[in-house]
Formats: structure tokens, C-alpha cells, sequence
């Protein structure tokens, strides 16, 4: 089957939106020459020139607040974390400046920018190229926060991301950018603040995002076969939630498990169930269960960190645990 | 001015006024701005204008009427008369600290908006969001009051990245704003001082580093919290123009600043320029500023910038002392003025607090 992998469905949406608007420009560590770490934006550098894609120098920090700066004055950056960890050097940037300068200019300036790179847990990368960010920067305001997980939504939400007035944190998965699939034709965006119905179901919702929405689905096909009908929802937008989709979903299947990638003390799920414990209170008819990952420093030992993250047949426990209590 | 002044101030012994006078007292300014009458009113004008205000807030904190942390700018108006005098208000950039009441004046932002937003009414330049340390005017150009050391200036980068931007990859040919980042001495100690002087100088961006030394960051006295304290000589290491200049003299600063407007606009990139200068109050009204000795604070006082010009313009015969004390009868009524339309602005509407957290509010 002809496809297009998810690296290159990131960078369709980059060129497509540099072609489409000359002030929209990337910035970071190698996206010119070298192509992006992920080669998310090969040859774009040579297409475009070395200002719209500008190689920094190793300096999150500045180069993240320059690229607020130039967000304030009429461009529309998108900036590559070359692994999402090293933003942790923007903190003060990204928190300060892209999230909450617009509420504190009391609406003087916006701030249109995309900040991208590979986050999650990949194959023995060590404790600091391992991080899941998404919850760490879970509580700035005014950022948009999502995360992508196939060729087609990472395209269409990058397009949207792009185009979007807001600064947007855009989570890749390092595990996920060789994913292959069939785009659709033209020119297509996916909302930035709705959920992805990835199957219905009707005995359990199961709530995920980025690289655990494949183990969530290995694990659907386990309890299929069991006989337990799953709807499966990918968050998508990880700031805000979708609960309309989600409210929907528990509704009908009356039961939730949620299922992350990121540790379990501060996390997504740990907002999300709380979310859901507030609006859903009396549609559960069994208390809602989070599969997280270990509160720890992601270990390098290849065994060791299959146990910190969550593996399918956690899931599908889970599920059959949920499923046969009954109420 | 700078060589001179100091011989004039035999009384006060540099010794014991410490390292930083010492510094000003053997600067040797290279080229002092020469100005017309109007320049010399309008200079007068607009550092009036900032001693007075910050005057009138020191008051007004004091009586309640304003709250958090509130830092003046006494005795540094020559800085930002000085340089912003030299630019393009409404075209050029500006970028400021926490201490950016007088950065916003100077940058054309009216007395009202600002005072109201001190007074954290609607009215104010950041509709009462933002407070002292988070003075915004999109329509002014300023780009902000950065309350975090150091933070302001990869945002000041970013607007010196856009003129160039829109210069070379949009075509736009008229393209030539230039940036002013403001910032103190203990800022030059913070990583992304240095990271920005890299990027500015390596893309040859057109922004102005102003380091308005001022010898104390807080109680940390500026030599002994770097291994430098001649800050401008760190352009060098970056290949950049570096100047320093006595920050008390307003025709000094305005000099060195037109010469970094001019390599800024010619795209031959930036100029970190440090300004010599001194805080005549505690680091913020909270300050009870009994650090600093008294000795130093009488070398900087007999330097008052806006005495300073006042001789330079009536010994040039340019105006006499009559015309600057209606000046500042002038500036009075308008920093009275502002605090009546501070004190009648309305609040911000509660049912508007979550407004401008996106970009469609």
C-alpha cells in the first residue's frame, strides 16, 4: 500500500503552510540543514531559505522566547524542540511568555505559535530523552496542549496548529513518526480541540492519547475477541478535554479506564478523572481507573523500562477486571 | 559630559564612592548629541515627565493606592530619554523590565494609561492584567515589562528577528525597525544574555542590548557578582559593537544610541551599549535601602541627569531656567491629571476575567 509515514505528514503540513503563508518560518536545533532530528522538516531549509528555516544554536531558552518575540510582531513560528525534554530549558519562555502574555498584555498581543518535537518514553533512551512534558506544562494558561498519533491526525492537526492564532504545544511520539498510512487527498485540518473516536463500544471507555492509543488498540482486539465491546477514544487535545465526546461516551458504556503514558502523580489522567469524577459522577457505575506510568525516572535497562511504561496486557486486565465486576 | 563631571565633583572622594563612580569618573565620552532647541525641550520634556511620575507613584504607594511590587526609575532617565529619544516611536521596538514605567513614557504610552494600569484599572495599558511589571502597548510598540531577569530579551530578539525577516525573506524593502532591549547589570550574569548576544550578532539583527548599570541588583552589588564588571567589553566575544557611556548624561546616551540606530538600520547588526547610571531609590518601594552607602548615593545625586541637561541647555544659551521650571509646571498638571483619571476609571468587569486568555477574546 502506497503511504505516507507520519515523519512526512508532519513535514507535508510544514511545507503546505509555508507555501500557503510566507510568514509562517520553523526554528531550532537542525531543522535546516540536517533536516530535523526526525527529518520532520528535510530539504524545507533549501526549498525556503535559511531565515524561514532558521538552524539555531543550542539555546532553548532563547531561541524560544525569540520566537515569542517574533510571534508578537507578525510571524508565526513554529519552533522544534529536537526532543521535547530540552524545553524544560524554555520553561520560563513557554510559561511565561507564550501561555500568559496575552492575558497579561490584557490582550495587546497574540502569540501564533507551535511549539513540536518527539516527547514519550522510546526504545532505552534514558531518563532525560524519555519525558512526557504534556503534563508538566498541563497547567500554564492559555496554551493549547494536543498530541498526535497517526500519519492523518498528525497532518491535519499540524495544518490546524499552524493556523491557529494561539501558541500550541504539539506532542510527536519518538516510537510513532514511521507509522505508515493512506492520507487524504487536498487540503485537510483536524480540529485542535476534539477528540478522536477510534472505535464504538459499549461495555468500557477507554481514554488515551499518542503512542498508548496502539497498545490500546492491540488490547481492543484481545477483548473483542472476549466478547467485550470497547469505545475507544483518542484525547487528541490534551488542554482543554474534549468532554463533550468523552461525557458521550460514558454515558453509554458507563465505565472508564484511563490509559497514558506519562507518570501517574500530576498527570494527564490525574486532571481527566477529576474532570470526570465533577461532570460524570452519576453516569459511572464502577470507579474509574487510571494505567500510568511508574512515578520514576525512566530506566535505561530495556526490561526495566517495559515495566515503567504500560504494556497491552495491563489493558485488557483492566478492562475484563472492570467489565465482570459489574456494578 | 563624563570626564568633566567628574573633576566637578572634587567634594565627593571616588574612593569612597566605590568601584561604579570610580568607573564614571574616568570615562572619557567619546561624542556628545548635539541638539536644537525643540530636541533640548523635548529631552527635557520627557525626563521630566519620568522623574515626576515616578514621583507621583512613590506617593501614591505610599497612600494605598497602588500595590505589589513597584520599582522606580529615579536617576536613570537618561537612559531612556536617551535612547528611545533616539529612535522611531511607533515604528522601532521596545523592550523593558520590571522597572518600565518611564521605558513606557518614553515610548510615547500616555500618562493615563499607564498611571490607571498601576492603579490596576481598565483604563490601564494592560487593562489592569498586567500591573508595574507588565506594561504593554502594541500601539506603542513596547513589547513589554518582563518581570523575570533576563526574559525580555530573546522576546526583543524575536521583534529584531522579524524586521529582518520581513526584510530579506518577505521583500519588504522599507523593512527597518530596530529593537531596544533594556535590561540591568545583574542581568548580564543570566544565561540568556549571552545566548541572545550569539544569536543577534551571528544573524546580525537589529536590536540594541541596553545595559543600564546601575551598579545593584537588589543588594548584590555588581562587582561582586561578576568576573567583568565592564559589561560592554563582553561584545567583543560576540564580535559585536560594544560602547559604555555615562548613563547620567542624556547627550551622551543619545549619541552612543544614534550610532547603534545607524549600524542597526544599515543591517550591520546589533551594539551592546552600557550606561553608566545609578538608582536614586531602593530597588522597589518595598526597598528600605539602607545597603548602599550614603557616600555613593551623594556621588550619583550630584549627577542628577535632568540637572545635568539643564545646564548643558542654558549654558548653550539654547533656553533659560524660566522655560524648564514651565516645563515641569506643565509635566505636574499632567501627572495630576493622570492620577485623577486613574482614580475615576472604572474596574475591569469581573465577568471578564477570563477574557484574553485566547487570542478570539
Amino acid at each position: 500500500m502506497a503511504g505516507t509515514l507520519l515523519f512526512n505528514a508532519l513535514r507535508e503540513a510544514i511545507d503546505e503552510e509555508m507555501g500557503r503563508d510566507p510568514h509562517v518560518c520553523v526554528m531550532g536545533e537542525d531543522v535546516g540543514h540536517y533536516g530535523g532530528s526526525y527529518k520532520v522538516t528535510k530539504d524545507l531549509a533549501e526549498k525556503y531559505g535559511d531565515l524561514r528555516v532558521l538552524d539555531t544554536p543550542i539555546a532553548e531558552n532563547g531561541f524560544t522566547g525569540m520566537a515569542v518575540g517574533a510571534a508578537m510582531t507578525g510571524l508565526r513560528p513554529i519552533v522544534e524542540g529536537m526532543n521535547m525534554g530540552f524545553l524544560l530549558l524554555a520553561f520560563n519562555q513557554i510559561s511565561n511568555n507564550m501561555g500568559m502574555l496575552r492575558y497579561t498584555s490584557g490582550g495587546n498581543f497574540t502569540i501564533p505559535t507551535v511549539v513540536r518535537g518527539p516527547g514519550g518514553v522510546g526504545r532505552q533512551l534514558g531518563a532525560e530523552h524519555s519525558q512526557r512534558l504534556e503534563a508538566y506544562f498541563h497547567a500554564v494558561p492559555g496554551i493549547k496542549i494536543v498530541a498526535c498519533s497517526t500519519p492523518t491526525n498528525a497532518k491535519g492537526l499540524m495544518k490546524a496548529a499552524i493556523r491557529d492564532n494561539n501558541p500550541v504545544l504539539f506532542f510527536e511520539h519518538v516510537l510513532l513518526y514511521n507509522l505508515t498510512e493512506e492520507l487524504p487527498e487536498g487540503d485537510y485540518t483536524c480540529a485542535l480541540d476534539q477528540a478522536d473516536l477510534v472505535q464504538e463500544g459499549t461495555d468500557v471507555t477507554i481514554l488515551t492519547y499518542s503512542r498508548m492509543r496502539h497498545h490500546c488498540l492491540k488490547a481492543v482486539e484481545q477483548l473483542e475477541a472476549e466478547g467485550v465491546s470497547v469505545e475507544l477514544i483518542d484525547l487528541i487535545s490534551l488542554k482543554p478535554f474534549d468532554m463533550e465526546t468523552i461525557s458521550r461516551s460514558i454515558r453509554k458504556t458507563n465505565k472508564v479506564i484511563v490509559v497514558e503514558e506519562c507518570m501517574k502523580t500530576g498527570g494527564i489522567g490525574a486532571e481527566l478523572i477529576a474532570l470526570i469524577t465533577e461532570q460524570c459522577f452519576d453516569d459511572l457505575d464502577a470507579r474509574p481507573v487510571r494505567l500510568s506510568s511508574q512515578d520514576i525516572p525512566t530506566p535505561y535497562n530495556g526490561s526495566l523500562e517495559n515495566l515503567t511504561i504500560i504494556q497491552p496486557h495491563q489493558i485488557v486486565e483492566a478492562a475484563q477486571a472492570l467489565v465482570n465486576k459489574g456494578i | 559630559m563624563g570626564q568633566d563631571l567628574a573633576v566637578d565633583s572634587a567634594p565627593i572622594g571616588t574612593a569612597t564612592a566605590g568601584p561604579h563612580a570610580e568607573r564614571l569618573s574616568k570615562l572619557v565620552t567619546a561624542q556628545r548629541a548635539t541638539v536644537d532647541r525643540d530636541t533640548g525641550l523635548d529631552l527635557y520634556r520627557d525626563m521630566t515627565l519620568g522623574r515626576r511620575f515616578e514621583d507621583k507613584c512613590a506617593e501614591m504607594y505610599y497612600r494605598g493606592k497602588m500595590f505589589g511590587f513597584v520599582h522606580l526609575y529615579n536617576g536613570q532617565e537618561a537612559v531612556s530619554t536617551g535612547v528611545i529619544g533616539a529612535m522611531k516611536r511607533q515604528h522601532d521596538w521596545f523592550c523593558s523590565t520590571y522597572r518600565d514605567h518611564v521605558h513606557a513614557l518614553s515610548a510615547g504610552v500616555p500618562a493615563r494609561e499607564v498611571m490607571s494600569e498601576l492603579f490596576g484599572k481598565e483604563t490601564g495599558c494592560s487593562k489592569g492584567r498586567g500591573g508595574s511589571m507588565h506594561l504593554f502597548s502594541k500601539e506603542h510598540h513596547l513589547l513589554g515589562g518582563f518581570a523575570f531577569i533576563a526574559e525580555g530579551i530573546p522576546v526583543a530578539l524575536g521583534s529584531a528577528f522579524t524586521s529582518r525577516y520581513k526584510r530579506d525573506a518577505l521583500g519588504d524593502a522599507s523593512s527597518n525597525a530596530v529593537t531596544a532591549a533594556f535590561f540591568g547589570d545583574g542581568t548580564c550574569n543570566n544565561g540568556q544574555f549571552f545566548e541572545c548576544m550569539n544569536m543577534a550578532q551571528l544573524w546580525k539583527l537589529p536590536i540594541i542590548f541596553v545595559v543600564e548599570n546601575n551598579k545593584w541588583a537588589i543588594g548584590m552589588a555588581h562587582d561582586r557578582a561578576t568576573s567583568d564588571p565592564e559589561i560592554w567589553r563582553k561584545a567583543s566575544s560576540f564580535g559585536m559593537a560594544g560602547e559604555e557611556v555615562d548613563g547620567m548624561d542624556v547627550l551622551a546616551v543619545r549619541a552612543a544610541a544614534q550610532r547603534a540606530v545607524e549600524r542597526a538600520r544599515a543591517g550591520e547588526g546589533p551594539t551592546l551599549l552600557e550606561c553608566l547610571t545609578y538608582r536614586f531609590r531602593g530597588h522597589s518601594l518595598a526597598d528600605p535601602d539602607e545597603l548602599r552607602a550614603e557616600e555613593e548615593k551623594q556621588f550619583w545625586a550630584k549627577r542628577d541627569p535632568l540637572k545635568a541637561l539643564e545646564r548643558d541647555l542654558t549654558e548653550a544659551g539654547l533656553v533659560n531656567s524660566d522655560e524648564l521650571r514651565a516645563i515641569e509646571k506643565d509635566i505636574d498638571s499632567i501627572v495630576q491629571d493622570c492620577v485623577d483619571f486613574a482614580l475615576s476609571a472604572p474596574e475591569p468587569d469581573p465577568s471578564e476575567l477570563t477574557r484574553y486568555i485566547w487570542a478570539e477574546d
